[in-house]
């Protein structure tokens, strides 16, 4: 008999295990956000400080701007961080949450092979280079996954005064993934790609990309924060998740955002408003 | 940190966050082989002594289900836990109980189906001497699982490499949180789309040798016990 004896307590160990530790972590809120804050390491940088500060764990769950908020509308977060203003808007005027915060900024970069198919690397003008792409039917890559960044690709889809969703071919392919997924794809197939800078840069297997179009005024690219509505979970620990909201809004969350660079390049601008 | 070192450097320099990860991977989907051998080892044995209409219907089923598809798995899971699905007054989505939960989901069809087999093919041997000893129902599930625990720790391995493999479900209802519920799987994949292939691999090697180990393991314990056993 001694096999089983042996095996139930090695099972009841693992469980005892969980228990403890699921316990010992009491004071932590949820945050759904998006993979380039994560992907970036922005969130490894930044957490850490509040979590000293204030003894308050953050977990974070990366995910699309589009997904994200719907996780918050399942009231499975506490707090969502992404990058999408009008949802953002009207996931606040839906009463899903309770206010929104604008915390930082950076910019969307058209990603492309050195070899520069459509012929627009260095060019400011993102409609245009949009445009070049699709009259030579260069490879492209979208995300396709209502991102914010996808959002704010088909934004700029239309900018450029094509309709995406009726004038595809074989040339744009929509996988449906995350950025850096989007990336990899790009880098194997030297396709064109929107990115955000932040992700471009931490990333690793860039092959033959490069930044081909940067600093047009519509590659902006704003972040912002939002409490998830208590009065609709009441399960949704708002002191501790506006605890995080006033942190990152304050002078010493901003700087934190200022201060991260990867290899001297500043990633994130911060921009919270000055709040009384 | 993570991002600066190598794989090698990582497994031989003990990395902390790199413990954490592998001490996770292997209590969740051990506790989860646990849970779904609670459920599916009873369940198994009964499909397989005990006639019932539709019986063949539910055993068609129960091994369709071995080839359950993960992410599947896990968005049910989600639906289940989710604050605004049934089960969410339990609050765990996100936790690594929810990850049990969702690995037990996916592994009780494995292990009911296999010990289903198991103890059928067993039984058509005991079948003559057992009804002959008038052994009642329960004593005869007993000593049918007892005679075939070689076997079955087989079977659980099965499930266990099933549970520790898959990246579907534990990413959809663990979430991938940093240093909470992150996994091998999980991990491996959030490298890969960092673009850091190498590292991914790197942990994808450390997880292939932690299988092993485990499997090792338990071909041990069963020398051991079939020594003993005689």
């Amino acid at each position: 008999m001694q096999i089983p004896r042996s095996t139930i307590a090695v099972t009841f160990a693992f469980l005892v295990l969980f228990c403890t530790q699921a316990v010992a972590q009491e004071k932590s809120i949820v945050v759904a956000s998006t993979t380039s804050t994560q992907d970036s390491g922005l969130f490894k940088h930044i957490l850490p400080r509040f979590e000293a500060k204030t003894g308050i764990k953050v977990r974070v769950i990366a995910q699309g701007t589009g997904q994200a908020l719907d996780t918050g509308r399942r009231g499975d977060a506490d707090v969502v961080f992404v990058h999408a203003k009008p949802q953002e808007q009207k996931f606040v005027a839906d009463g899903f949450g309770v206010r929104r915060f604008d915390v930082m900024y950076n910019d969307f970069v058209l990603i492309g092979p050195k070899s520069d198919p459509a012929g627009i690397a260095g060019t400011k003008d993102i409609a245009a280079a949009l445009a070049a792409i699709k009259a030579k039917q260069a490879p492209f890559v979208s995300r396709g996954d209502r991102s914010g960044t996808h959002q704010a690709e088909l934004a700029l889809w239309k900018a450029a005064g094509i309709d995406i969703a009726a004038d595809k071919g074989p040339w744009y392919r929509e996988i449906g993934q995350g950025m850096g997924a989007a990336l990899n794809t790009a880098s194997a197939m030297n396709a064109y790609v929107l990115a955000d800078r932040g992700t471009f840069i931490s990333f690793k297997n860039r092959g033959e990309l490069a930044v081909a179009v940067a600093g047009d005024r519509r590659l902006f690219n704003q972040y912002g924060i939002i409490l998830v509505s208590p009065e609709k979970f009441s399960h949704v620990r708002k002191d501790q998740g506006q605890a995080f909201i006033d942190w990152i809004t304050s002078a010493e969350g901003q700087s934190a955002i200022g201060e991260y660079r990867i290899g001297g390049q500043q990633l994130f601008f911060p921009n919270a408003a000055q709040r009384p | 940190m993570v991002e600066e070192t190598s794989a090698l450097g990582l497994v031989l320099g003990g990395d902390p966050a790199l413990y954490e990860i592998v001490r996770l991977s292997l209590a969740v989907s051990l506790s989860a082989t646990a849970l779904a051998a609670l459920v599916a080892l009873p369940l198994g044995a009964y499909l397989a002594l005990v006639d019932f209409p539709g019986r063949p219907f539910v055993i068609v089923v129960l091994n369709a289900f071995m080839g359950l598809p993960p992410v599947v798995v896990g968005l049910a899971a989600f639906l289940l836990l989710s604050r605004s699905g049934p089960l969410g007054f339990l609050g765990i989505l996100f936790t690594p109980r929810a990850m049990v939960f969702a690995q037990a989901l996916l592994v009780i069809p494995i292990i009911a189906a296999l010990t289903r087999q198991t103890i059928e093919d067993l039984w058509t041997e005991y079948r003559d001497e057992l009804t002959a000893m008038r052994v009642a129902p329960m004593p005869r599930v007993a000593t049918l699982i007892w005679d075939a625990r070689f076997s079955l720790v087989t079977v659980l391995l099965a499930g266990f490499g099933r549970a520790a493999a898959e990246v579907g479900t534990v990413m959809i209802v663990g979430g991938n949180i940093d240093g909470f519920t992150r996994t091998m799987t999980t991990a491996i994949a959030l490298e890969t789309s960092k673009g850091d292939l190498a590292l991914a691999m790197g942990l994808g090697i450390v997880l292939i040798t932690l299988i092993v180990l485990v499997n090792a393991a338990a071909w041990s314990i069963r020398r051991i016990g079939e020594i003993h056993a005689g």
